[in-house]
């Protein structure tokens, strides 16, 4: 990829407005159409862009693989804790009244960690996947495609 | 009368073409990777279905004004396959990642991924496997 | 208007699925595939659906091509020479094609406001969103919220797909580094 000039200009422009588009879409959900999901694969797609145009080894010098899986994991236990701290105030799992003093507002808490955790486990889901691909060795030259 | 009906079903009948074609693919191509391609043109096309039965004639998207003020005329569509779609669409990229990953694997042992390739190597093994220990295996691998 | 905007999505969709059956060079199936993502998603929109359109758009168009891509270069480039047309798979398509036709004919006409999809559960949820949660975005509350049980097993597939990957393709007991491959 070191004579696709343009590429790799672009892609150093274009992966920050990426990224600070899939945090929009994160915290916006509740407001406009998004939510964790969305921006979880949208910021799996900044960085995985990255790293088909600059090479695997520079994007997992940011993210390596180990942060990657854990944090696919983090993602899981986020939501699964969100429950369990409503099972520990005494009511359902997953009662987001438990959260706050004003049920509403403890709605509005619930919301925004669950979808935090789904788009942890989704952005880390998309990027582990990619590695695992990208890792092997390819069996097609670069010239025969 | 029956021009109403055909209009307010072409909709459904549209979408059965493209699940065909989809299934088409899946059934008739051997070459596992288009497989996967044609499974995901069937599922699409499902999901399409899916989200017309939700759809109201002059709705809108069911997405509130930010002030919560909402207007009792408008209408809305309806929510609840939205949601559901948005998990399977999820669940279904998962599925085509493990599939995938399945396919390099196969390729890997067998060299191939192509159906009939894949089948003769298969018999050629078991043809080996009848020679070798055939008796003892009372005669079928 | 709208049914015009819908035909022609359709035929496009139509010509790119059609396109894909036909075409062995795997490069162009995987790239018309990321553009019949596309093109649903445009469906997508004009049937209210934009949370869903969104995520169709990211996860088909992006996601899948990737792998589709990375897949390819891990196994071959083109797809073998059919050797004798078999009528099989096409009748038993058009057969299933058929039924399922039958079994539209009795649905309510599409985009009716009374039919039974529209008044139980849904006109209930539009109604209590705004009270109970406050939230404007209505599938955000029930992904969320009404239905946050659901989603929870979503995420844990999600997880276990990214585990399998993992075990399969994932060379985790190996510890040299691979080679600079770009």
């Amino acid at each position: 990829m070191r004579h696709h000039l343009i590429l790799r200009v672009i892609t150093k422009l274009l992966v920050p407005p990426i990224v600070l588009f899939a945090l929009y879409v994160q915290f916006h959900g509740d407001y406009s159409p998004g939510g964790g999901f969305q921006a979880g694969v949208i910021l799996a797609a900044g960085l995985i862009l990255f790293g088909i145009v600059y090479g695997q080894r520079k994007v997992k010098k940011v993210f390596p693989p180990w942060l990657v899986h854990k944090l696919a994991a983090l993602g899981v236990l986020i939501y699964g804790g969100t429950g369990v701290i409503s099972l520990l105030a005494g009511k359902a799992f997953l009662d987001y009244s438990a959260l706050a003093a004003h049920p509403k507002d403890g709605q509005h808490y619930g919301i925004i960690a669950v979808e935090l955790g789904v788009g942890v486990t989704v952005s880390a889901v998309m990027v582990a996947i990619f590695y695992a691909f990208a890792a092997r060795p390819p069996r097609i030259n670069d010239e025969d495609w | 009368m029956v021009l109403e009906f055909v209009l307010g079903h072409l909709n459904y009948w549209l979408f059965i073409i493209l699940m065909m074609t989809g299934f088409y693919i899946v059934v008739s191509r051997g070459n596992y990777v288009k497989k996967i391609v044609g499974l995901n043109i069937f599922q699409v096309s499902v999901f399409m279905f899916y989200i017309s039965i939700g759809k109201v004639t002059g709705g809108t998207a069911p997405i509130y004004p930010i002030n919560l003020q909402v207007d009792p005329n408008t209408l809305y569509s309806n929510p609840l396959p939205h949601v559901l779609i948005l998990t399977a669409i999820v669940v279904g990229v998962a599925t085509t990642a493990l599939g995938l990953a399945l396919i390099v694997r196969i390729r890997e042992e067998y060299g191939s991924i192509e159906e009939e390739d894949i089948l003769e190597i298969e018999s050629e093994m078991q043809r080996k496997e009848n020679a070798e220990h055939g008796s003892a295996m009372g005669g079928r691998a | 208007m709208d049914v015009l905007i819908n035909l022609v999505l359709f035929i496009m969709l139509v010509a790119t699925a059609l396109a894909i059956l036909r075409m062995r060079h795997l490069f162009a199936v995987v790239m018309l595939s990321g553009v019949f993502s596309l093109l649903s998603a445009l469906l997508f929109v004009t049937l209210d659906a934009v949370d869903v359109a969104f995520t169709e758009a990211a996860v088909g168009a992006g996601i899948s091509t990737v792998l589709l891509l990375g897949t390819m270069a891990l196994t071959s480039r083109e797809e073998k020479m059919p050797r004798n047309f078999s009528l099989l798979p096409l009748i038993v398509v058009i057969i299933t094609g058929v039924v399922l036709v039958y079994g539209t004919l009795d649905m309510p006409n599409f985009g009716s406001a009374d039919s039974p999809a529209q008044t139980h559960v849904a006109a209930e949820y539009l109604k209590k969103t705004p009270k109970d949660t406050g939230v404007p975005n209505v599938v955000t509350a029930i992904l969320a919220s009404y239905r946050g049980y659901d989603t929870f097993g979503e995420v844990v597939v999600v997880f276990t797909a990214a585990i399998g990957v993992l075990i399969l393709i994932g060379n985790l007991a190996r510890r040299r580094e691979p080679e600079e491959s770009d």
